[in-house]
């Protein structure tokens, strides 16, 4: 599946704690170019604190983060600011900006970050909404969204960046049963394309269909990691096979 | 014509001429707070705890203390003191501005902190700096949500302004009563300088009104949307 196996990001042993309450505990994580991680594991387990970990949103207390063999230096703002534009982060309740329609949600960093002139933004921006589907919406404000628009929305608002990797932050969980669809759709086209993705998902279907490896978390840790394959078959003892098996029971009482 | 109503026709132009003195004061000072206001709301939010607790002091001692014993304090006391020669227009504004400046500070702080923090996140998320996401995400928001408590503001200001009076500057008040001191005409002057204040107040509220309707965000609500 991998076309290199050299990792453009490295996570070495990262820590973090609020207070007393450790909630990452030493984690190591490696990705190469193309490749789809995906993280499950009950909540409070982790994941989403290691996702913003890796885009230093929440700063580590200790570890090393390292992307195309440069190091972050928590303590260099200009590090921050550089390493934030090179990953994307999708969120759970997509966080898209209220005031704004959705051509300019996407033109704003653009503008702002990448310095990129009005025109310029507009005409990237276009072409990433028509990506996600949402070409008629650009006039529209994010109150004027459905969630799976939304969350489409922020999709794109984050590929226009360019990022070399994207972490998703369960980005189907915050959105109705029947919009879940599209979204996963557009998260799949993505991965046809190569994106290199860290992915914190309940969703079955993307966990089976789009996981190079599956790390389980739990207590802060990387409790089990490998492939599917490995990992997900029927009748396998492992944690994340029970997990998912949980998931199957639920997603079946409900539908 | 009865007298009284003559003495206020007469005097209406001098009257006038003095609420454009009051309008300057007033716009002046809201300019001022509104600056002051956004500078320690994002202080008070984003600070360390050194700055929040010398911007919470600033605002107690601008709402613990009478507006007319600051204006003596700076004009006859502070300004004196640094040698400096403001007019009591520039007074005024000062005292005033950094008055609404303390109350100004609590709407804009209340209003960051009613913002869903993701959408700061998620600008940081993208590369912003700290500066560019308070700049282009969370100012534009809450400067939108904040104007019926500014209007609120406003009204409060303008009615402050008269106490400029008493340190001589020629707004309404204080050229309402020396007309009255001349003419005895308290009754009808004192009416008429109450109308010119309502009127005032009445127009900047209706005209805040329509720039909350003209800059509305089309189903937006305070707390996001979802």
């Amino acid at each position: 599946m991998m076309s290199d196996k050299i990792p453009i990001l490295r996570v070495n042993n990262i820590t973090k704690s609020f207070g007393t309450n450790t909630i990452l505990n030493s984690v190591s994580v490696e990705l190469a170019k193309g490749e789809i991680k995906v993280l499950i594991g009950p909540s409070g387990g982790g994941k989403s604190t290691l996702l913003q970990c890796i885009n230093c949103l929440v700063l580590p207390d200790s570890g090393e983060i390292e992307l195309e063999n440069e190091n972050i230096d928590f303590t260099r703002k200009r590090d921050l600011y550089r390493l934030r534009q090179q990953i994307g982060m999708i969120f759970q309740d997509f966080n898209l900006f209220d005031h704004l329609t959705a051509l300019d949600n996407i033109t704003i960093a653009l503008r702002k970050v990448k310095k990129m002139g009005k025109k310029e933004a507009r005409q990237r921006a276009r072409l990433e909404l028509d990506q996600v589907g949402l070409s008629d919406k650009e006039t529209l404000y994010p109150a004027q969204l459905s969630g799976g628009q939304k969350q489409r929305l922020a999709i794109a608002r984050a590929l226009a960046m360019d990022p070399k990797i994207l972490l998703l932050d369960e980005p189907t969980s915050a959105l109705d049963p029947t919009l879940i669809g599209e979204v996963i759709s557009v998260i799949k086209g993505l991965a046809v394309k190569g994106m290199t993705m860290i992915m914190a998902t309940h969703q079955i279907s993307l966990i089976y269909n789009l996981a190079d490896e599956i790390l389980f978390m739990a207590d802060g840790r990387i409790v089990e990691q490998g492939p599917p394959a490995a990992l997900l078959t029927a009748g396998n003892k492992s944690k994340s096979q029970g997990f998912c098996d949980r998931l199957n029971e639920l997603a079946e009482v409900e539908g | 014509m009865p007298h009284a109503l003559s003495v206020v026709i007469d005097s209406l132009p001098y009257l006038l001429q003095g609420s454009f003195l009051t309008a300057g004061i007033v716009v002046s000072a809201m300019f001022l707070g509104l600056v002051i206001g956004i500078l320690m709301a994002v202080g008070l939010v984003y600070g360390n705890r050194f700055t929040q607790y010398l911007l919470t002091a600033y605002v107690w001692v601008f709402r613990g203390v009478p507006v007319v014993v600051l204006l003596f304090l700076f004009y006859f006391g502070l300004f004196t003191f640094l040698g400096l020669k403001f007019s009591a227009f520039t007074a005024v504004t000062i005292v005033l501005g950094m008055t609404t400046g303390a109350y100004q500070a609590n709407i804009f702080k209340g209003a960051i902190l009613s913002l869903p923090k993701g959408q700061f996140k998620a600008a940081i998320g993208l590369g912003m700096s700290e500066i560019q996401a308070i700049k282009s995400i969370v100012l534009p928001q809450i400067l939108r949500m904040s104007i019926p408590a500014w209007s609120n503001e406003y009204s409060i200001i303008l009615k402050d302004s008269a106490l400029a009076f008493v340190i001589g500057a020629p707004e309404i008040m204080a050229r309402t009563q020396f007309v009255a001191s001349r003419t005895y005409q308290h009754l009808s002057l004192y009416i008429t300088a109450g109308i010119i204040y309502f009127l005032l107040t009445w127009a900047g509220v209706l005209a805040l009104r329509k720039l909350e309707k003209h800059v509305r965000i089309p189903g937006y609500s305070h707390h996001g949307n979802q």
